[in-house]
Parts: C-alpha cells; sequence; structure tokens
C-alpha cells in the first residue's frame, strides 16, 4: 500500500494571520476596536473609543464634524497610526509598528468623500490597477472581474470613460467598484455622499444598499439619518472622540437618552 | 447709491501688485521676430550705405557665410538636446530624492539643487570645462571628453537642479486624496508613485520644462566663451576674416534671428499646451 498523501489545508492561513495571533473565525468580531486613542498635536481626535464589528454586520458612525469619525475609519486601515489602544482587524493587531500594512489594507475596501479617482485612467482601468499591481492576478481575469463591477453598480458603457468625464455620483460609483475589485472582507465609507447633489445622493446609496444586501460588513460615516436609519444594524453616535450612545437604529432614534444625541437629532432630523 | 455709468454698483476689486493680471513668464511674441527682421533690413541698408563702393553687398556676405553659421547653429541645437536630456534624467532621480522618506537622502539633494539651482550658468560652465580631464581612462579603454562635450555637462547640471525642482513641486500639487487612494489600494509608495503621482506630473511639467529648454537654448552661447566652435564663436571668426566694421551689427543681428526661428515655435507650444491644461 502506498503511503497516503498528507492532508495540505485548503485555506492555509499562515499568510493571512501572522505568527502569534491566532487564527480568526467568523464567531469572532471581524473589526475589535478598544480604548483607542488619538491626538493631532493638542487637539484630541479620539479619546477612548471601543466597539465591534461583526462579519456582516453595518454600522453607521454619526455625529456632528469634527467628532473623529473619519479619523477613526482611516485609522481602521492604518492611514493614521493611532496613539494608545488596540484595533483587531480579523485578529490582526492594526497598532503595531511589525504590522504589515498593505496585507491589512488588502482586506479592508475604502471609498472617499472626494472620490479620489486616478484622472489619467479610464473608469475600467480605475478598477483594473490594484488588482493587476498589487494582488498580482491575471489581467484578463481581472478585465472580466471589473467589467462585471462596472455592471454592478450600473455604468455600464462608461468603461472607457475618464473620471473627469463623469457626474460625481457616477465617479463615487467607479470608486466604489474600484474598492471592490479587491475583494475586501470590509467596507469603510467615509461621507461618501457628502460632495454630491441631492439627485446623485440617491444613485450611490442604492449602489451601497446593494452591498449590504449582500452581506458585506461596512462602517459607515455618514450624515444620511434615512439611509442609516435603514441599512444599518447599529448607529454609534460619536461627540468630540467618544461614542456617546449607541443601539439598534428603530431604538436609537427613538429613545435616545443622551442630551447631546437628542440635540444632535433635532438639528438634523 | 453711487453707480457708475453702466449701471454696476462700485466694488472692491482684488488688488494685485503691479496692477493687471498676474505675472506672467517672458514669452517669446511673433512682433519680437518681425522686430528682429526689421532691425535687421535696417542694419543691412545702413551697411550698405557706409561700405565703399568695390565691396560686396552684406546681404551677399550674409548669405556666403550662412552654411558655415548653420553648422555652429546645429552644434548649438544637438548640444541643448543633450543637455537638456541628462539635465532631465538627472533632476527626475534628483527631484524624487527631495521627496524621499529618508532625510539624509532629502537634505543630500536639497543641497545639490540649491547649488546648481543658484549658482551663475557660467561659473558651471569654467568649473566643468576646467575640472574636468580631457580624456577619462576607465579600464583600458580611452575616453575623449571634447570641450563641447565637457560644455554640454556644464549646463546640464542647472538644468539637472531645475528640473528637480520641477518635479518637486509637481508631485506635491498632486492632491493628497490620490496619494490617500492609492494607500488604502494597497500600493506601494513605489508603485503609487511611478503609476499614479508622476503620470499626472508629466502633463503639469511640460509646459515649464519647454520653458526651460527655450532658456537653455538662449544660453548656449555661452558656451562660445569657454572656447565652443558653437555659432556665436563662429560670428566672432566671420567677423575677424571679413575685417569689415559694417558687418558688425547685421552679422549679430542674423544670428539672433537664428535663434528667435528656433525658439519661437517652443514657446507657441507651450502656451498652447499651458491654454489646453488650464481647461481640464
Amino acid at each position: 500500500m502506498t503511503s497516503a498523501p498528507t492532508m495540505i489545508p485548503p485555506n492555509s492561513s499562515a499568510s493571512s494571520s501572522p505568527a502569534g495571533a491566532p487564527a480568526w473565525t467568523p464567531d469572532q468580531p471581524l473589526i475589535r476596536i478598544r480604548d483607542v486613542h488619538k491626538a493631532f498635536g493638542p487637539t484630541v481626535v479620539l479619546g477612548g473609543v471601543t466597539f465591534d464589528v461583526m462579519k456582516g454586520e453595518v454600522i453607521c458612525l454619526i455625529g456632528p464634524s469634527g467628532a473623529g469619525k473619519s479619523t477613526l475609519l482611516r485609522c481602521v486601515n492604518a492611514l493614521v497610526p493611532i496613539d494608545r489602544g488596540s484595533i483587531l482587524v480579523e485578529n490582526q493587531e492594526v497598532h503595531d509598528p511589525k504590522l504589515d500594512k498593505l496585507a491589512l489594507r488588502r482586506k479592508v475596501g475604502m471609498v472617499f468623500q472626494q472620490y479620489n479617482l486616478f484622472p489619467h485612467r479610464t473608469a475600467l482601468q480605475n478598477i483594473m490597477m490594484a488588482p493587476i499591481h498589487v494582488l498580482k492576478r491575471e489581467r484578463g481575469a481581472v478585465e472580466t472581474l471589473a467589467r462585471a463591477l462596472m455592471r454592478k453598480v450600473r455604468l455600464e458603457g462608461k468603461e472607457d470613460f475618464y473620471p473627469g468625464e463623469l457626474s460625481g455620483g457616477q465617479q463615487q460609483r467607479v470608486a466604489i467598484a474600484r474598492s471592490l475589485a479587491m475583494q475586501p472582507d470590509v467596507m469603510l465609507f467615509d461621507e461618501v455622499t457628502a460632495a454630491l447633489d441631492p439627485e446623485t445622493v440617491k444613485e450611490v446609496l442604492v449602489t451601497i444598499r446593494e452591498l449590504v444586501e449582500e452581506g458585506m460588513t461596512c462602517m459607515i460615516v455618514t450624515h444620511e439619518m434615512g439611509f442609516a436609519r435603514e441599512v444599518a444594524n447599529q448607529i454609534y453616535f460619536t461627540d468630540r472622540g467618544v461614542v456617546v450612545e449607541h443601539g439598534p437604529p428603530a431604538e436609537f432614534f427613538t429613545n435616545s437618552r443622551d442630551p447631546r444625541t437628542r440635540q444632535f437629532l433635532s438639528q438634523i432630523l | 447709491m453711487i453707480a457708475t455709468r453702466d449701471g454696476a454698483l462700485p466694488v472692491l476689486k482684488p488688488f494685485r501688485l503691479g496692477g493687471g493680471s498676474a505675472p506672467r513668464p517672458f514669452r517669446l511674441k511673433a512682433r519680437h521676430g518681425v522686430l528682429i527682421a526689421l532691425a535687421l533690413c535696417l542694419a543691412i541698408g545702413i551697411g550698405d550705405a557706409r561700405a565703399g563702393p568695390a565691396a560686396p553687398s552684406i546681404l551677399a556676405t550674409l548669405l556666403k557665410w550662412t552654411p558655415l553659421l548653420a553648422q555652429g547653429f546645429a552644434l548649438d541645437v544637438a548640444m541643448s538636446f543633450l543637455a537638456m536630456g541628462i539635465g532631465t534624467l538627472a533632476g527626475v532621480a534628483v527631484g524624487l530624492w527631495l521627496i524621499s522618506l529618508r532625510a539624509p537622502v532629502r537634505g543630500f539633494a536639497w543641497v545639490v539643487t540649491q547649488i546648481f539651482r543658484n549658482a551663475p550658468w557660467l561659473v558651471l560652465l569654467f568649473y566643468c570645462m576646467l575640472l574636468l580631464p580631457f580624456e577619462l581612462h576607465v579600464g583600458g579603454l580611452t575616453i575623449p571628453l571634447p570641450d563641447w562635450l565637457k560644455a554640454t555637462f556644464g549646463l546640464a547640471l542647472p538644468v539637472m537642479a531645475n528640473v528637480a525642482e520641477l518635479v518637486r513641486g509637481a508631485i506635491r500639487s498632486i492632491p493628497f486624496g490620490q496619494w490617500e487612494a492609492c494607500e488604502a489600494l494597497a500600493f506601494t509608495r513605489r508603485q503609487t508613485l511611478w503609476m499614479v503621482i508622476l503620470p499626472q506630473c508629466v502633463k503639469r511639467m511640460m509646459p515649464p520644462w519647454m520653458n526651460l529648454y527655450a532658456i537653455l537654448v538662449a544660453g548656449m552661447p555661452l558656451t562660445s566663451i569657454v572656447g565652443v566652435s558653437d555659432s556665436m564663436t563662429l560670428v566672432g571668426d566671420i567677423l575677424s576674416s571679413e575685417g569689415r566694421n559694417e558687418l558688425l551689427v547685421p552679422m549679430y543681428l542674423y544670428l539672433l534671428l537664428w535663434f528667435f526661428v528656433y525658439c519661437y515655435p517652443i514657446a507657441r507650444a507651450t502656451t498652447a499646451l499651458e491654454r489646453r491644461f488650464q481647461i481640464r
């Protein structure tokens, strides 16, 4: 009898999780934020934020401007280093000098308020660049994926347009597709509709809602309260760098207890 | 209420030093060429009047020497091409060092840029002529370094420093969001620079880069001072061999016209490019 073939686990986790950290399992928080502090000079932006995001969960961060919402998002994919505390993304510590930032960012997609598309490349090329050059995937397969994503964000036919030839809403949807092309485990949305005019806000929100329905884990910073109420599992209200109050939308919008939350909601609703 | 005659209310207009519009860099215009051509015609007329009846006409003399002058001018163009090429390649490298994340590299590049950008071109030219050997020995190979090549290196130095500054400025003018988007997509710094930032810089750098070339061409006669037989040197040779006083002004104006004919299309193209990029 010949020797039995050695079993190799199909999903070798050695590359995805650093040595020492236990492999992440779906019952653990996808993102685990603990007591995160961040200051820019004397200005304290985050003063001890703590919460979890489970896989498939959608959380919305709301609050007055300057509350540290955008900074918190940027801390999650290590665009901004944190001063103190811990952020685990799939059990990988972000607050670690030895962190493989590129490996982290492959798992975390981000969409910006100002779209930040590459103006010298067409919509399709914008989507294809990162999978080809970062993930080193084969061009043909990436192009198929990119065309599928353009269809998904309802921009079929605009593949060869340059960003300057697209409307704000269209550009933002290309930006979402570009981020999705990396097939991230979680998406961060940083006030993605704040730079858009009211009519085009809807088309971008529809795209995000479809993502949510597919089970994408999302952290969304937004001022669109109606949208937040509709898609969020949890709403976090932040003010001056701390989470003041949180809860499921139905509860949050009707029974908020903290006076700061109530004042904010009364101004905005 | 005070209203002007056309009904507009008086408002405080934005104040700019020196009045009018924002300062624009000097650019060659067609009228400059017309002016040079007119001056040349005038000089030829005056020269002919001063010459004796037996002497050949000024125009005929100019045409007689044109082939030789063309040779000298060709050398000017060749040297300017080479200096621009070398200077641009080196300048892009130094420009990237200027934004390096490593402080010593950045500091070194800054010193290099400051020295070669602020030193007078003629001084750099003299240094290169005097400090570079007339031939190089690499292994068993002997590479001759003729004067014109040394002069080209001398002019490539200020070009390098200016291009370095252009590169640095262009990179800094790219919105920060582009860097952020690249970081979020897990691009390395090198990928970000070469695939996203620099391609966008090329367009922005084109007009000032062409402007720099026009300035370099205008500086080519400097090489005649250090003994390269460029067009300027040749004009001197021609004048001394002809030995005719009345030829002096027409000859130099003639050479000036050559330079104008070469530089004017570049200036026009630069302006056209600038205008096109402004609209986008």
